[in-house]
């Protein structure tokens, strides 16, 4: 039963019914119902429990700035949590449950803590479970489970979600009258407008209005200019559209809900939000303002409710949320509230004025319309169970610091409030604007932008309608013109009828009988039950700072970010301390201005494909067919090993740890990064970027290169070769290609200009085969006839240029196994049919696949490093032994800091091999090292292993660690102490454990 | 997001930049003739400016060249845009190579 419905208004569709559920009740409204108006419209009063007393609350506002009506929506994959009721558009079969209350809203278990509030106030959890701190665990899960908490969804989200980058010249925030004039003036000024607005509806406060404007109702010039804006092929109109955070140089987050609306009904797949990034060259912000409540006691009833929301529910949605209504105001605007409850058939019992003086021209209108009107009084408590049913009034004294007499219940069920409005300047603040206290209208309004932004109507404190429309023309039209379109002359303003009214008299805490502490409670912010004793309880412990009273009394926490009680908790902060509401300042708003959903912000960037890109070398399908398990190396995906049927990754790389010695191996390393050099300066330039020499490299010879940051730290390491005398061929690790490449341009572009040389990255355009072993050779002859393989014609560390398999080819003679090793470098758009004939011409010698974790333990049997394995950035060429690597005669990047005090140290951690005394324990990488695993704590750490495996060639294990001074401690036993409580002995050794005089990649 | 006008390509998103830290930091000649000090000075010390401030940006995702731009630091607006090499359009910091600023 729609209790509270009205038979006739509002701009539901009755035609349109829709059956919904709350907490399991089956229940009814309207297409064009927001949840909140069908939950009122229903007779529901309780929607939640507070979050530390759990009072039972209902709704209380109508929009962004709800505190109560918090709920889950939805069911299974696509629920939600946290949804405002208020701005959840009701569709056919929603569910929604409250989320605080347990085990229901109606019957709440934990209601017993408003028994016992006196212990409950600011700084309550701070001050009683802190102690002792190994509980804070366990009382948090219980804090978390008795204050309510959403729910996540089961499953993957069946939808999309899009992310739409847009430019406009005029971007206007706010689609009410002083949003709808703006865009009216800036869109027939020929400028490309963007209008967005939260709701369903463009309008805003004029869907819900009783006014005029030339001459009609306010909806009909709403209807009338939103034809006009839809004619305008440069004007974009965002219905659902959240601009969510206003960040630097323009740059606005809208979130526009396209299908949540259609609920359950849209299909999978289909895109239900779509995050807007929009750049502006003017942004008008025309958010409005929020109606702030007034603070008195027990304040916090279901049926008590803004003024304006009353009205809202009234006149948009046909809804009546109560029978008998006390209005209570301290300034015009709620006497609007009053004639349009007893316009709808309800009755106001009294409309009570905290001001002496009362209203302006409207007032009489009131008195007129029979209804007791109290000037000077203030509501000071209220009573009810679940809902308000009476209040008491008592008169004020001049100041509205005290209040006097015996005072008077009225039976009500409603009290719509009003304390004044506070402009939504949370855009304007994102950006980095200030804002300024209007002493006259008792709000902050937005001082200067920090951006090419300005406010336009009641969010720039112009509340009155006349005056709220001809801002936005004129915001509107001079936002044009600084965007390049037209002369910024506003377009005429239509009539609005103007009334007189009386100024506002901030009333910022309603004083009582009681001291604020032994009185009822004066809730200010509902969502976190802070009390306006809790803000003087707060400052009485010597909080001061706005920031501090908001951590300290959870003021402005909630989800609703104190849209509704920040200005009221600050003002009352500012009376207890007697200072100023500017001296006392205001917390700083952040994006988001309402949550924006995790898909939203990830768009299509999800998934394995999408979230991150995969490179794949020209042999990866071979890799796959051929059992190869992958290791991720940067973006690339690498073979790691390739297991046989009944070999774990162990027995595998084992085998071909084995099989590249004792025969040929052949790995896929096309993943190397490389780099194509060109230019006269090209040698000149590699001596600066190489901690080597690099100018007396023959054509036709390659050499191992080191890379140093200018703090003498190794981040880099490859093997070059010379193509011609201005011509190289670079590699990188694979991981650090574009990193080397950044670093060479940068130094080139910004302190060596003059030199001539160029860089390409051709990673990709090559496919590199290693094949490494003693059989290798005998490979390479068998696919190729115009290169003579022996070794005194084709000597270490050179390359010859011909053809393998057919193919044109460049082939290396190079070596990371330290076997005899040749790379071929072929076309990448060959590389498998290159691939295929080795591995045909390799069978009669059993050639062997290895993949990454192999190509490791090969290389750690040789001694060779890792660069970010072996190395972590503090790590020089000294520390790893390689001063051989190190050029004495000719500066390079790095070679200065190399002489610093720290790099020439003593005990430096130096990069030494490791044998465990028992050969069969594999040390795990990263374990620390100790001198002495006895010694009191802390224990001195000497060092940490950096790579370690088991070696089959070796016939044990080995390893390779950075230890303080290692170098001359070889032979020296040190221990490694393992989080499972075992001391296993080592001894420092060299970091060559297999063939240490390089004789296997000679032959 | 900043919007960075890069001199070859126009305005782009931030997104497709990235940072270079302090301008005009030349790097020493002989850098063997400096002392420990005088190195670590090049090396590491940079200012840090309130108000316009002189760095270097990378069109990484664009024509991947670098350039100098004139921010400021407290309220992010880029006042200038210059090319390596050319003196800062607007009166900003810009660090000596003795560490003082000019």
């Amino acid at each position: 039963m729609q209790v509270n419905r009205l038979t006739n208004g509002g701009r539901i569709k009755r035609d349109k019914p829709i059956e919904f559920s709350f907490n399991g009740r089956q229940l009814g409204g309207f297409e064009g119902d927001s949840l909140a108006s069908a939950l009122l419209a229903n007779g529901v009063d309780v929607v939640g429990r507070s979050f530390k007393y759990h009072r039972p609350r209902g709704l209380v506002g109508c929009g962004a700035e709800e505190p109560n009506a918090i709920l889950q929506v939805g069911s299974g994959r696509t629920t939600l949590p946290n949804q405002r009721a208020t701005q959840v558009e009701l569709y056919h079969g929603l569910v929604a449950n409250n989320v605080n209350g347990w085990p229901s809203v109606d019957f709440d278990l934990m209601a017993v803590n408003g028994l016992f509030h006196r212990m409950l106030a600011a700084g309550f959890y701070y001050k009683t479970f802190m102690w002792p701190v190994s509980m804070w665990d366990r009382y948090e899960h219980s804090i978390r489970k008795s204050a309510g908490w959403g729910t996540v969804p089961e499953g993957n989200d069946p939808h999309h979600y899009e992310h739409h980058n847009a430019h406009c010249d005029v971007l206007i925030v706010g689609a009410g009258p002083a949003g709808l004039a703006a865009a009216l003036a800036a869109g027939r000024a020929g400028a490309r407008v963007i209008l967005c607005d939260e709701q369903s509806e463009p309008g805003g406060s004029l869907l819900s209005s009783a006014e005029q404007i030339d001459g009609k109702p306010a909806a009909e010039w709403v209807a009338a200019v939103l034809a006009e804006l839809q004619g305008m092929d440069e004007v974009t109109l965002l219905p659902r559209g959240t601009a969510f955070g206003h960040y630097d140089h323009n740059f606005v987050g809208i979130l526009v809900r396209e299908a949540d609306h259609l609920g359950e009904q849209l299909a999978e797949g289909a895109i239900r939000q779509r995050l807007w990034r929009v750049r502006a060259r003017r942004v008008v912000h025309a958010q409005g303002a929020f109606e702030r409540p007034l603070v008195f006691g027990n304040n916090d009833r279901p049926g008590i409710m803004t003024a304006s929301a009353v009205s809202t529910y009234v006149h948009r949605y046909a809804v009546l949320p109560g029978r008998s209504a006390v209005v209570f105001t301290n300034n015009d605007s709620a006497y609007r509230t009053a004639l349009d409850i007893v316009a709808a058939g309800g009755e106001v019992v009294a409309l009570v004025d905290s001001r002496a003086g009362g209203a302006g021209a409207i007032g009489a209108e009131v008195e007129a319309a029979g209804i007791r009107v109290l000037k000077g009084y203030a509501v000071v408590d209220t009573r009810g169970r679940k809902r308000v049913a009476k209040a008491r009034l008592m008169k004020l004294d001049a100041g509205g610091t005290a209040v006097s007499g015996a005072g008077e219940w009225l039976a009500c069920d409603l009290i719509a409030m009003s304390g004044g409005w506070s402009p939504a300047v949370h855009l304007h603040s994102h950006a980095g604007g200030k804002n300024d206290w209007d002493e006259e209208k008792a709000c902050f309004v937005p001082g200067e932008s920090n951006q090419r932004a300005r406010a336009a109507g009641a969010g720039n404190g112009t509340f009155e309608l006349a005056a709220c429309i001809a801002e936005g023309l004129a915001a509107g039209a001079e936002a044009a013109q600084l965007s390049g379109n037209g002369d910024g002359t506003a377009p005429p303003a239509p009539q609005v009828e103007s009334r007189a009214e009386n100024p506002i008299v901030p009333l910022w805490r309603v004083p009582g009988e009681k001291s604020v502490e032994r009185g009822p409670k004066q809730f200010v912010d509902y969502q976190n039950d802070t009390c306006s004793s809790d803000i003087r309880l707060a400052c009485r412990e010597g909080y001061k700072n706005i920031e501090h009273v908001k951590r300290y009394t959870a003021l402005g926490f909630g989800t609703d970010q104190g849209k509704l009680g920040n200005i009221n908790g600050m003002a009352i902060l500012a009376e207890t301390l007697g200072q100023s509401i500017p001296e006392t300042g205001t917390t700083t708003f952040r994006p988001a201005y309402t949550p924006v959903t995790f898909g939203a912000g990830a768009g299509r960037e999800i998934g394995a494909e999408l979230f991150e890109p995969v490179r794949k070398t020209a042999m990866h399908a071979w890799h796959q067919a051929h059992g190869a398990a992958f290791e991720v190396v940067g973006q690339w995906h690498r073979p790691w090993y390739y297991a046989r049927e009944g070999e774990d990754m162990h027995a595998a790389v084992q085998r071909e740890c084995r099989a590249v010695r004792d025969s040929v191996g052949m790995l896929d390393a096309s993943t190397l990064g490389k780099i194509d050099i060109q230019g006269p300066d090209a040698a000149e330039f590699l001596n600066r970027i190489y901690s080597n020499a690099w100018l007396k490299l023959p054509v036709g010879s390659a050499r191992y290169g080191l890379m140093l940051g200018e703090d003498g730290m190794v981040f880099d390491d490859g093997v070059t070769a010379r193509l011609g005398d201005n011509h190289f061929h670079m590699t990188t690790t694979t991981g650090g290609a574009a990193r080397v490449l950044g670093w060479m341009e940068q130094w080139l572009q910004t302190e060596w200009p003059q030199m001539r040389v160029h860089f390409t990255s051709t990673t990709d355009h090559w496919a590199t085969i290693a094949v490494a072993g003693p059989q290798a050779r005998k490979v390479l002859e068998k696919l190729c006839d115009d290169i003579d393989f022996s070794s005194d014609a084709f000597p270490f560390m050179t390359f010859r240029d011909g053809s393998v398999a057919g193919v044109p080819a460049r082939v290396f003679r190079i070596s990371f196994t330290g076997e005899l090793s040749f790379e071929i470098n072929v076309d990448a758009n060959c590389g498998q049919a290159v691939w295929d004939a080795v591995w045909d011409a390799g069978q009669e010698f059993g050639i062997t696949p290895y993949g990454t974790e192999t190509m490791h333990v090969l290389r750690a049997e040789k001694g060779f490093i890792i660069v970010g394995q072996d190395t972590d950035g503090s790590v020089t060429p000294q520390d790893l032994g390689m001063d051989w690597c190190v050029k004495k005669n000719a500066d390079f990047l790095g070679k200065r800091s190399l002489s610093r005090a720290d790099c020439v140290r003593e005990y430096r951690k130096e990069l030494v091999g490791l044998r465990t005394k028992n050969p069969q324990i594999v040390l795990p990488e990263g374990a620390q090292l100790v001198d002495d695993p006895i010694q009191p704590r802390p224990i001195a750490m000497i060092g940490h292993v950096t790579s370690s495996y088991y070696s089959p060639n070796c016939g044990r294990s080995i390893a390779l660690a950075l230890v303080k001074g290692g170098h001359k401690r070889h032979g020296e036993t040190i221990y490694s102490v393992l989080r499972d409580g075992r001391i296993i002995e080592v001894e420092i050794c060299s970091t060559v454990f297999f063939d240490a005089d390089n004789e296997r990649q000679k032959i | 997001m900043l919007q960075i006008d890069c001199p070859w390509c126009g305005p782009r998103d931030e997104h497709e930049f990235s940072y270079g830290g302090e301008a005009h930091i030349v790097r020493p000649l002989e850098p063997e003739k400096l002392s420990d000090e005088q190195w670590a000075d090049y090396l590491f010390h940079r200012s840090n400016t309130k108000g316009a401030f002189a760095e270097q940006w990378h069109h990484a995702a664009g024509c991947r060249r670098w350039f100098n731009a004139v921010r400021d630091t407290a309220s992010y607006q880029i006042q200038a845009v210059y090319k390596p090499g050319e003196k800062p359009p607007v009166a900003c910091h810009v660090k000596r190579a003795d560490g003082g600023a000019e």
